[in-house]
């Protein structure tokens, strides 16, 4: 495996040579800067705030980083032919492909683990300079352990898109393959009103094709506990588990199926 | 065991989005070199040289036929540590330097830390990039990029290489250090596949070449061998010599071209003795300045090959077949 681990690092290299610090510059100074202005309102409701904005920040840059520099770095080294020199190595094309996806899991929890810290930073200067009086009102603790349960699971769901990015740029064009991944992204979040679409119509083939989708459209409401944990409400263990066991196989499917794609293609 | 072996290899694209045809590439095209072989794999633009390399290296899948290097099929992970391969206009990573990139490759290929680093630099100055080792990548003109694509085809010191137009986007310096690079390798034993459309480069170099042409294979054999096909001759160069003598031996010379004011290159069919037209011009008051055999060039055997061959494929299959050719 120590193939697949140099090609790893080489995409989590490629992707910080690219364009993803600067996102996280940016996510940085968006955080602080609200974080100034909030401090300006003293509303009493400014850890919530920031909690929301930086949980959804983070997922949103995450999704961002999923999307364009899993499908760019992917679909570039097939279109621009990098992969002629890299498969005349011996390396298989399943190795290029675990490496690859494993490169982009890493890229994504360094990032997200720069921005969860950047998080905390913030909400322990709030915490810091915060009378006592203020602090009672806050409805969870500043530095609450349970953002790291729904940062956890904002991983999981991008580790899941980045799985999704793969399979589409093993075989179309990566804007076919962001606006697919985006798409299922989209979808994703209001699968669970497919499950109850047979209360909606009368159809039954309908009925029975929204159902069918159900099961075949990743469900990504499992791993949205953002509002749960940033009103203090209790994200329960199993959920937890079960979030991150369907994540594991769905990525199992797709990880073999793109490797299924990617060992059978021309390149042309 | 030969070194590259193929058989009835062929391959079709599939061309057109909405109605796919397929339109065929390379037709059954058996082949089997020898280790230790310079072998030059010749053909116009379009003939399927690239093709073939790309079967060799399994970067696509063959129609039919099958291929063997050293005896495996291609493909073969562990057949892929003793290759070298550089593609047709190479292309690596924008953002990593020539450095970083070999280093890449090195691990890949199991070397570790210090002497992945080690294994880099030297192959850099092997091929004369030395000192562009921090220079990022897209800062490389199309040359440097070549002698990257090379550098990286020889990090693992292969028994096999193959290059697609190694010679392509070099000055003629750069095309003299491929050349040397090239004899290195034979004389390590190493056997090299090389496609080029410059017949030049293959004359000086190979010790076996192919000939292929709209997929066909048209001529195989060693370089001598092709050129004892080829028409010979003797040019025969005189100075004093009066245009009406020039007219007056009509079919007994091939051509005549004047290249000054009375001075005349003609040229021998090879069957007509020399020495008798020369003792008659120089009776006429004309002075010899030099008589060589001509001798035909692989780009002469080349042309006459290629292009028997398009007339013959335009004749059989008609004219639609031409379309494939770009040239
Ligand atoms: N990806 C492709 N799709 C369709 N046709 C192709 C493709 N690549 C090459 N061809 C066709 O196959 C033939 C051989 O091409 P190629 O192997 O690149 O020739 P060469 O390397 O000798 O110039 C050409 O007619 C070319 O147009
Ligand atoms: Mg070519």
């Amino acid at each position: 495996m120590r193939v697949v681990r140099e090609i790893a690092l080489h995409v989590f290299k490629e992707s910080v040579r690219d364009r993803v610090p600067y996102t996280l510059v940016f996510f940085a100074v968006l955080l602080m800067a609200t974080s100034y202005l909030l401090g300006q309102l003293t509303a009493g409701q400014e850890v919530k705030i920031i909690k929301d904005l930086g949980l959804a920040a983070t997922s949103l840059i995450g999704l961002f980083i999923a999307i364009f520099i899993g499908i760019g770095l992917v679909s570039k080294e097939v279109e621009r032919r990098s992969i002629y020199n890299l498969l005349s190595k011996p390396v298989s094309r399943r190795q290029v492909v675990l490496g690859k996806y494993l490169g982009l899991v890493l890229t994504l929890l360094v990032n997200i683990s720069v921005m969860v810290a950047a998080l905390y930073g913030v909400l322990a200067y709030f915490w810091f300079v915060s009378d006592p009086s203020v602090k009672a009102g806050w409805e969870t603790p500043a530095l609450d352990p349970a953002l790291m349960v729904a940062s956890g699971l904002i991983f999981v769901e991008l580790a899941l898109i980045t799985a999704l990015a793969l399979v589409f740029s093993t075989f179309s064009s990566p804007l076919l393959s962001a606006a697919l991944t985006f798409g299922l992204f989209i979808v994703g979040h209001f699968n669970a009103d497919l499950k109850r679409f047979d209360q909606i119509v009368a159809s039954r083939p309908v009925a029975y094709l929204a159902r069918a989708l159900y099961y075949l459209l990743p469900n990504l409401t499992l791993f949205d506990v953002k509002a749960e944990v940033v009103h203090g409400y209790h994200v329960p263990a199993t959920a937890v588990v079960s979030a991150v066991g369907y994540a594991a196989a769905y990525i199992a499917v797709l990880v073999a199926t793109s490797v299924f794609i990617f060992e059978r293609r021309d390149f042309k | 065991m030969p070194a590259i072996r193929t058989e009835a290899l062929t391959k079709d694209y599939s061309t057109g989005f909405w109605r796919p045809r397929p339109s065929r590439a390379l037709e059954n095209l058996t082949l089997e070199i020898a280790p230790g072989e310079i072998f030059g794999f010749l053909g116009p633009n379009g003939a399927g040289k690239t093709t073939t390399l790309k079967l060799l290296m399994q970067l696509i899948f063959p129609t039919s036929g099958r291929a063997e290097i050293l005896g495996r099929p291609v493909g073969d992970v562990g057949v892929k540590r003793r290759l070298g391969y550089l593609p047709e206009n190479p292309y690596f990573y924008d953002n990593l330097t020539a450095e970083e990139l070999l280093v890449y490759y090195a691990r890949v290929f199991g070397h570790h830390g210090s002497e992945a680093a080690r294994r880099a630099g030297e192959l850099l100055d092997l091929v004369g990039i030395g000192g562009e080792r921090a220079l990022q990548l897209r800062k490389f003109s199309k040359g440097m990029l070549q002698r990257i694509g090379l550098a990286q085809a020889l990090l693992n010191d292969p028994d096999v290489v193959f290059l697609d137009e190694p010679m392509s986007g070099l000055d003629p310096l750069g095309r003299r250090d491929v050349r040397e690079l090239i004899l290195r390798l034979r004389e390590r034993g190493c056997t090299v596949f090389f496609s080029s459309h410059i017949l030049s480069d293959a004359e000086s170099l190979c010790s076996r070449v192919a000939i292929l042409s709209a997929g066909r294979l048209i001529a195989t054999g060693t370089v001598s061998e092709l050129l004892a096909f080829g028409v010979g001759g003797w040019e025969l160069v005189m100075t004093n010599l009066a245009a009406a003598t020039v007219a007056r031996l009509g079919l007994r010379i091939a051509r005549a071209t004047e290249i000054a004011e009375g001075h005349y290159a003609l040229e021998l069919p090879i069957d007509a003795a020399p020495d008798g037209l020369l003792r008659e011009l120089t009776a006429a008051g004309a002075a010899l300045v030099s008589l060589n055999p001509i001798r035909p060039t692989l780009e002469d055997v080349f042309i006459k090959k290629v292009g028997g061959a398009r007339e013959r494929a335009t004749f059989h299959h008609g004219a639609h077949r031409d379309h494939r050719e770009k040239t």
